[in-house]
């Protein structure tokens, strides 16, 4: 009755909708660096928006479920194969006792999302699952997965009559309406006015490039440099998921799930949170161009957002009570 | 306590914001930010999810759905920035706390502080000068941030006040006592990191078992900063392991 790592990928963890409460002691965030893409995958199981999830990276780990589940993955589409048999990604997938789930191919994005029925036993600390690697805790055993790891499901559910002796069944409801943004929007960030005129231009209208450090921290971008007015030291002050940061050297790094509370760089900007799924999903030498909203237009689209995940659970809740009721 | 020193209201995305009280390190300023904080994470207002307090500013982290629905019609940043001033316009009486002093022992070695050789140079001043400059004062904990349990101290003199690395440091190792600025600070964890690294200490600063306080330090603390050589330095840890 558990989900069994065949063999490890780069960087496979638990994560969720992050860990807040304990920042005034340099706790960090972290979750998942898709929240669009890791909700999704449970609000199409009809589960809680922001419980654990499987954080996959390429080349990701290969699974094997050892009791029957039912799976959904969501994301980066990683060409996902169940028993080397294609399967689809943002539909619920009943899956077989001993069933080996492979990625094969890396076709876009950059974190892949898997979400389970039953739940997996995960390690709650300080209000998370999510996975925090830097102090050894959250998720699972406080690491990303390895090869051998165990993870065990909370409950047993019986989904065998649906499968008639298949591998996996494809269950047939499909999230609508998924396309998404394109360009990264963002609020212009504290210290903003202490960018040359100049600079402010080059911003918003350069093309930057995602360079080759680009992890759950941050971003790093390459690009025209962005000069301040005057070279003025800022008092460490919080940051937040999205926040644009200029570093001494005129490169700007954009702040991800894993990003320290506090720092000392001019903030210049902030990537709106809806925007934010957009840079979890570039990958190095990807590009991007940053377009400037209003507060406005970030909560409207937030809220957006939020209706349709929360729609979108609801119904795949009923639907999915009714499969379960029927098979058990 | 009243909060009438002036600060400004700025969003920290759509999803935070910051109470600014002014770019400075300042005890009085500092106070008022944490005063504010207790005073916020008391009334527990279901919309607000996180606090960071740090020297001058304070960020507060709301959920924008739940404030909508309580506050129609201006953004969420608006109403939870109204309800802010609000509060301020009272008299907030600060939590007492008892006040606490914390030795550091540090070894200063150059196989430890990392920049002192390159400070030697670029600063002309001379490490034992560095080194007795750096210990003879007594510290305050304005915040903890950046990684958990890592503290800023300050005032650091100014003699002694190196700016951060132009290219921060892939990886600085737990333990070390680094200088940016006016501040002073601790590595908790290995870490990238900008701070000039001047020395180690084999203090353990967070313990991820401990529920109720994971952290050595917490804001307001007191410190003060011994050197020990690196046999006490060896010494120290396997007593301590």
């Amino acid at each position: 009755m558990s989900l069994n790592i065949l063999k490890a990928g780069i960087l496979d963890s638990i994560q969720d909708g992050g860990r807040f409460g304990g920042q005034y002691m340099g706790i960090n965030i972290n979750g998942c660096m898709d929240l669009f893409s890791g909700r999704l995958a449970n609000a199409i199981l009809g589960k809680e928006l922001h419980g654990p999830v499987l954080e996959l990276h390429f080349p990701s780990s290969v699974i094997q479920f050892k009791k029957e589940a039912i799976i959904c993955i969501c994301g980066g589409d990683f060409s996902p194969a169940l028993n080397d048999k294609a399967i689809p990604l943002n539909q619920a997938i009943v899956v077989a006792k001993d069933t080996v789930l492979t990625m094969k191919r890396l076709l876009s994005g950059m974190r892949s999302y898997l979400s389970l029925l039953p739940s997996l036993d995960l390690m709650d600390w300080r209000g998370s699952f999510s996975t925090n690697i830097q102090v050894g805790a959250g998720g699972w055993k406080g690491r990303s997965l390895k090869k051998g790891d165990i993870l065990n499901y909370t409950q047993s559910l019986s989904y065998g009559g649906m499968l008639q002796g298949r591998d996996f069944v494809i269950l047939p409801w499909k999230p609508g309406n998924l396309e998404r943004n394109t360009s990264v929007r963002y609020l212009i960030g504290c210290e903003w006015n202490w960018l040359t005129l100049d600079a402010k231009l080059n911003f918003e209208e350069s093309i930057f490039q995602v360079s080759s450090d680009a992890d759950r921290m941050g971003y790093r971008l390459t690009g025209r440099g962005i000069e301040l007015k005057k070279n003025i030291q800022l008092i460490s002050s919080a940051v937040s998921f999205g926040t644009i940061q200029l570093l001494p050297n005129g490169n700007l790094i954009v702040l991800m799930a894993d990003h320290q509370t506090t720092g000392g760089y001019p903030r210049i900007a902030n990537v709106i949170t809806a925007d934010l799924p957009l840079v979890a999903q570039k990958r190095p030498n990807d590009f991007l161009q940053f377009k400037l909203t209003d507060l406005a237009t970030a909560e409207h689209t937030l809220i957006e957002q939020e209706k349709y995940l929360h729609y979108l659970r609801d119904a795949s809740k009923f639907k999915i009570g009714n499969l379960v009721h029927v098979s058990m | 306590m009243s909060l009438f020193h002036p600060y400004t209201i700025f969003p920290l995305g759509d999803s935070a914001l910051l109470i600014d009280f002014g770019n400075t390190i300042d005890e009085t300023i500092n106070n008022k930010v944490y005063t504010l904080y207790s005073h916020l994470k008391n009334k527990s207002f279901p919309f607000i999810k996180d606090l960071v307090p740090a020297f001058s500013s304070l960020a507060v982290y709301y959920d924008v759905i739940s404030l909508q629905a309580f506050y129609k019609g201006s953004t969420a940043f608006e109403s939870l920035a109204q309800i802010i001033e609000k509060l301020t316009l009272q008299t907030i009486y600060p939590s007492s706390t008892e006040q606490r002093n914390i030795k550091v022992p540090v070894c200063y070695s150059l196989n430890f502080g990392l920049d002192l050789r390159e400070l030697e140079e670029i600063y002309q001043v001379s490490a034992k000068e560095l080194i007795e400059l750096h210990a003879a004062k007594t510290y305050r904990v304005y915040m903890l941030g950046f990684l958990p349990g890592f503290p800023y101290m300050g005032e650091i003199d100014q003699r002694i006040a190196f700016p951060r690395k132009i290219t921060p440091r892939l990886n600085v190792p737990s333990g070390s006592v680094g200088i940016a600025g006016n501040q002073t600070g601790i590595y908790p964890f290995d870490s990238p990191g900008g701070w000039q690294i001047i020395g180690r200490t084999p203090l353990s600063l967070f313990n991820k078992n401990t529920r109720s306080q994971p952290a050595l330090f917490q804001a307001g603390d007191q410190v003060n900063f011994y050197s020990i050589s690196e046999d006490e330095f060896e010494h120290f840890k396997s007593r301590h392991s």
